[in-house]
C-alpha cells in the first residue's frame, strides 16, 4: 500500500500539486485522472522520487520514502517497476536486453537463469518472436508491452505506469489495460496509473483519484464514478456523447 | 547567474560520476562500447585530416622560406614543431568537440528526452555513474589517437615534401630530428589528457541537463559544441603559458 499525504510540489512560482492525500492499496488497479496538464505526470514523479517536492509524505508499506537513507532507497526501488508514457526502452539494446537489465543490475542469477525469466515475461506479454529486435523496429504496442516486461521482470511490489495506453488504437489499448490489470491481481502488486483514457476508467478503474487545479476533485471506482453528481467529475468523464449516453442507460437500468 | 549556477552544477556533476559506481559486468560493456564509439570510429577522420594537414603545412612553410640562407631542414623542423605543440593536440581536439561532442550531447540528451534517463534513475541505478564515466574512460585512450594524429601529420609533411620537391627526404628528416626537446611531447600530452576529460564531460553536462524535446537536443549539441571549444582553447593558452613560459 502507498499513502500519501498533503503533497506540494512547485516549479518556481507556480504550483502544480497543492495538497494531494490518498493511498493506492495493494493487488489494485489504481486510476490517477484527470486533464491533460493536470499534473497526473508530475504526481507520479514525485512518487517515485524523481521530483522533489517541498511539503508533504508519501509513504511505502509505512516506509516513509523521504526519509530512507540511500540505500534503503536502492533497495525499494529495486521492488518498483515504472512504464513511461514514452516506453523509455533504451534504443542501444535489444528488446531481451531491455527485458533482462534489471536482472543484471540487482541479482546474481546466472546467464541461462536470466534468459529462462526474459523468456517468461516476454510470453506473458505476448510477445514471443521479438527477443533479437532493436526497440526503433517494435511497433508502439509492442514497446508498450516490452517495457511493462521490463518492469515486472524483477517481481516488483509497485508497478507505475504513465499513460500505458497513450498513442495505440482502441483495441490495442485495451489489450494492454487487461495485461495489467492481470499481472496486477497475479502478483498482487501495487499497481498506479496515470490516464485520461476513459475506456480505462470504466475497464480497469478499481480505484480512481481524480485530479483538477493541483487537488484532488474526486475519489472512488468504476462503480461509483457513474452515479457521483461531482460536476467536474461528470464534464470530465462525459465530454464524449458517447459516455453520456452510456451514463443514462446505466442509471435508467439500475433505477 | 545562470553561468555560476552551470559551473556549479557542472563540479557536482563530477563528483556524482564517480559515485555508487555501476557492477563491473555490466561497466565493461559499456566502457568497451564506448572505446569503439568514441576511440575507434574517430580514427578514420584523424588519420585524414591530419595527413593532409601535415602535408599542408609542409607546403606553406616552404613557400614561405624561400630565402637561399635558410637551411631547407628548417621545413622539417617548422612541421614538426607546429604538429606536435599545436595541430595534434589542439587542432585535432576542436574538430574532436565537434565529432565526439556532439555524439555525446545527442546520445545523451535524446536519452532525456525519451525519459530514459528517468528510467535508469528510478531502477536506482546512478546514471551519471553509468553515462558519463565509462566515456570518461574511453576517452583516457584518446593521447593514443594523438599520437597517431603526430605521427600521420609528420608523414603527410613528408610525402608533400618529396613529392612536391620542397627539400629532399634526407633534408625533411634531419629536420625533424632538429633541436628536439622531450618536454615538449610531454605538454602536448598533458594538454591531451586535459581537453580528453573536456571532451568527456562537458559535453556530457549538456546532454544530462537539457530540457524539452527533439529540437533542443540539436540546439544542445550546437551550445555543447561551442563550449566544449572555446574551453579547449582558453586552457590551451593557459597550459601553454604555465608550461612552457
Ligand atoms: N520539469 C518541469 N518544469 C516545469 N514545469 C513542469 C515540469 N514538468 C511539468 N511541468 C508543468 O506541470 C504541469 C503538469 O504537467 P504534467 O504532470 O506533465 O501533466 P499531465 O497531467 O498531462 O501528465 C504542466 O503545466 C507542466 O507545464
Ligand atoms: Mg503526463
Amino acid at each position: 500500500m502507498i499513502e500519501v499525504n498533503n503533497l506540494h510540489k512547485s516549479f518556481g512560482d507556480v504550483e502544480i500539486l497543492k495538497g494531494i492525500s490518498t493511498t493506492f492499496d495493494k493487488g489494485k488497479t489504481n486510476l490517477i485522472i484527470g486533464q491533460s496538464g493536470s499534473g497526473k505526470t508530475v504526481f507520479l514523479k514525485c512518487l517515485l522520487g524523481l521530483f522533489d517536492y517541498e511539503e508533504g509524505t508519501i509513504s511505502y508499506d509505512g516506509k516513509i520514502f523521504s526519509l530512507l537513507s540511500e540505500d534503503e532507497k536502492r533497495n525499494l526501488r529495486a521492488k518498483i517497476g515504472m512504464v513511461f508514457q514514452g516506453s523509455a526502452l533504451f534504443d542501444s539494446m535489444t528488446i531481451a536486453q531491455n527485458v533482462m537489465f534489471p536482472l543484471q543490475m540487482f541479482t546474481k542469477q546466472s546467464k541461462s537463469e536470466m534468459e529462462d525469466r526474459v523468456d517468461f515475461v516476454l510470453k506473458r506479454v505476448n510477445l514471443d518472436d521479438a527477443h533479437k529486435k532493436m526497440p526503433s523496429e517494435a511497433s508502439g504496442g509492442m514497446q508498450k508491452r516490452v517495457a511493462i516486461a521490463r518492469a515486472i521482470v524483477n517481481n516488483p511490489m509497485y508497478l507505475f505506469c504513465d499513460e500505458p495506453n497513450s498513442g495505440l488504437d482502441p483495441k490495442t489499448a485495451i489489450v494492454i489495460d487487461n495485461l495489467i490489470q492481470e499481472i496486477t491481481d497475479e502478483y498482487q502488486i501495487t499497481t498506479v496509473i496515470n490516464s485520461h483514457d476513459m475506456n480505462s476508467v470504466m475497464e480497469i478503474g478499481e480505484k480512481i483519484v481524480f485530479l483538477k487545479n493541483g487537488l484532488k476533485a474526486w475519489e472512488g471506482s468504476n462503480e461509483t464514478i457513474f452515479k457521483t453528481d461531482n460536476e467536474s467529475v461528470t464534464d470530465f468523464v462525459y465530454s464524449s456523447n458517447l459516455f453520456k449516453k452510456v451514463r443514462k442507460m446505466y442509471i435508467e437500468e439500475n433505477e | 547567474m545562470t553561468y555560476l549556477h552551470n559551473i556549479g552544477a557542472y563540479f557536482l556533476m563530477i563528483v556524482e560520476m564517480f559515485r555508487k559506481p555501476t557492477k563491473w559486468t555490466v561497466m565493461k560493456q559499456l566502457i568497451l562500447k564506448d572505446v569503439d564509439d568514441l576511440i575507434i570510429g574517430s580514427l578514420g577522420i584523424v588519420a585524414f585530416i591530419s595527413f593532409f594537414v601535415g602535408g599542408v603545412v609542409t607546403i606553406q612553410t616552404a613557400l614561405n622560406i624561400d630565402n637561399p640562407l635558410i637551411p631547407k631542414y628548417l621545413v622539417g623542423f617548422a612541421t614538426r614543431q607546429s604538429i606536435v605543440l599545436e595541430f595534434a593536440p589542439t587542432f585535432m581536439s576542436i574538430i574532436m568537440a565537434g565529432k565526439v561532442g556532439s555524439f555525446i550531447t545527442s546520445s545523451i540528451g535524446t536519452m532525456r528526452v525519451t525519459e530514459q534517463i528517468d528510467a535508469l534513475e528510478v531502477m536506482g541505478i546512478n546514471s551519471l555513474n553509468y553515462l558519463v564515466f565509462p566515456k570518461f574512460i574511453a576517452l583516457l585512450l584518446y593521447p593514443f589517437v594523438i599520437s597517431i594524429a603526430m605521427f600521420l601529420g609528420i608523414l603527410g609533411g613528408m610525402a608533400a615534401c618529396v613529392y612536391g620537391g620542397f627539400s629532399t627526404l634526407e633534408d625533411y628528416i634531419v629536420g625533424i630530428q632538429t633541436d628536439f626537446i622531450s618536454f615538449h611531447v610531454t605538454y602536448a600530452f598533458i594538454k591531451t589528457f586535459v581537453f580528453a576529460f573536456i571532451l568527456a564531460t562537458v559535453p556530457s553536462f549538456h546532454g544530462y541537463y537539457m530540457k524539452g524535446g527533439a529540437l533542443e537536443v540539436g540546439k544542445a549539441s550546437t551550445t555543447s559544441f561551442v563550449w566544449t571549444s572555446v574551453l579547449i582553447i582558453l586552457l590551451n593558452y593557459l597550459l601553454t603559458q604555465m608550461l612552457l613560459s
